[in-house]
């Protein structure tokens, strides 16, 4: 698939993924006209094997890649749009939705860079919308490439996208008992962003309660409070995900040290 | 509405199985899927019933496990199948564990057909 794609990702690394074979297959003795075969094959390999694919090719750039993941309206598109206020790293956005390209034209107003995938009837991202994406996308100017997903609490949680880190977000006003609805995606994260915190007086939403709900599904998670309209709510969520990138860029690093 | 989607990767992989194992159908697949995989086995049913009508998997029954969140405390040792959703070892409370199964989306088995 990368042949056709036209990227140039030479590295050993990456042409094993093509000979997956199925090696592991295990074939019973014949029955007749009738013969059981057994295999134990991920539903979605061709998938994950196309998210690493990106993966490797966000490396290659050294860009780190994170997937937003949320319900309809959770603030996905208004956090990125804020963000550039907050950080000096230069990043891009991938969006997907149903339909429009409003959301990258939000982006673009701001001056980021943005690309629009839109689904039709796919209600999440897969691997292959967003390698087709990511090829449009000036990755060498980049350190952050954010993937807007679909929004959806279900779907997208069944799909490795090639991103490295995946961020969820809930807002105020969804309810807390929303992350023990979607425990699957709630199980992905590895931050949680509580937005629309400036809405907490006008709601009975326990940011302490949804961080317990996280952590019983998610002990490694991060959970942080955020509004867009607090910048020291907005400075965290910049520092953590410049932490992220720091330990990224150090893990490229050495990896591009090891002698080959 | 996902589910229409692994259905169709899974019936993709069930051509190709039959293909390299040159089959003429398939009597039976059967498929491994978490509890907390992401998908409604309900769903699956329905999207493996619309899709296998045009192809190798006509007439194909579906044979679905749905596999338990499965937990090994690395603490304690413990193995466990938890009764509620949590992560953590329900021996010694410990979230130092490793899930070893629950999450999966697995095709196991084909039963091939030849003429
Ligand atoms: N009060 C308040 N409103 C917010 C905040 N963040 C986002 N909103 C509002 O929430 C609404 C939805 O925000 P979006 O950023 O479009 O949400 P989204 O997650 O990108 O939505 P989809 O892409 O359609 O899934 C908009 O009206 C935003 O102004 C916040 O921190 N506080
Ligand atoms: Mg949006
Ligand atoms: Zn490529
Ligand atoms: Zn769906
Ligand atoms: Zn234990």
């Amino acid at each position: 698939m990368c042949k056709d794609c036209g990227c140039s990702l030479t590295s050993e690394g990456h042409a094993h993924h093509h000979d997956h074979g199925h090696d592991h297959l295990m074939t019973n003795p014949q029955l007749n006209d009738k013969k059981t075969l057994s295999v134990i094959h991920k539903i979605l390999d061709k998938n994950d094997i196309e998210a690493a694919h990106n993966r490797e090719h966000f490396e290659q750039h050294g860009v780190m890649a994170f997937n937003l993941m949320s319900s309809p309206g959770s603030g996905k598109t208004t956090l990125l749009e804020h963000l550039t206020n907050y950080t000096d790293q230069r990043y891009c956005v991938i969006e997907g939705d149903l339909e429009t390209s409003r959301d990258a034209d939000r982006l673009k107003a701001k001056g980021i860079n943005a690309v629009q995938i839109q689904t039709g009837s796919a209600c999440h991202l897969d691997a292959f919308m967003v390698h087709g994406a990511l090829h449009q996308q000036p990755l060498d100017n980049m350190d952050i490439c954010f993937v807007e997903n679909v929004g959806n609490l279900v779907c997208p949680a069944s799909y490795d996208v090639g991103t490295h880190k995946n961020v969820v977000l809930v807002s105020v006003p969804e309810g807390e008992d929303k992350i023990e609805k979607y425990p699957v995606m709630f199980r992905k994260a590895d931050v949680v962003f509580i937005t629309k915190c400036d809405l907490l007086p006008y709601f009975d939403f326990d940011p302490e309660v949804a961080k317990a709900a996280v952590l019983k599904l998610n002990p490694e998670a991060k959970v942080i409070n955020v509004s867009v309209k607090e910048p020291e709510s907005m400075k965290a969520v910049a520092q953590w995900f410049a932490t992220e990138l720091a330990a990224f860029n150090r893990t490229l690093a050495s990896k591009t040290e090891e002698p080959a | 509405m996902h589910e229409f989607s692994i259905v169709s990767a899974l019936i993709n992989q069930c051509e190709e199985l039959a293909a390299e194992n040159k089959a003429t159908g398939i009597a039976r697949v059967a498929v491994k899927i978490g509890a907390l995989s992401g998908v409604e086995p309900q769903l699956v049913k329905t999207a493996f019933d619309t899709f296998r009508e045009d192809g190798i998997c006509r007439g194909a029954e579906l044979e679905m496990e749905i596999a338990p969140l499965e937990l090994d405390c690395r603490a304690c040792g413990a193995h466990s199948i938890p009764d509620e959703i949590a992560y953590l070892c329900p021996a010694c409370q410990s979230r130092d564990i490793k899930v070893s199964g629950g999450e999966e989306m697995l095709l196991m088995q084909l039963e091939l057909m030849y003429d």
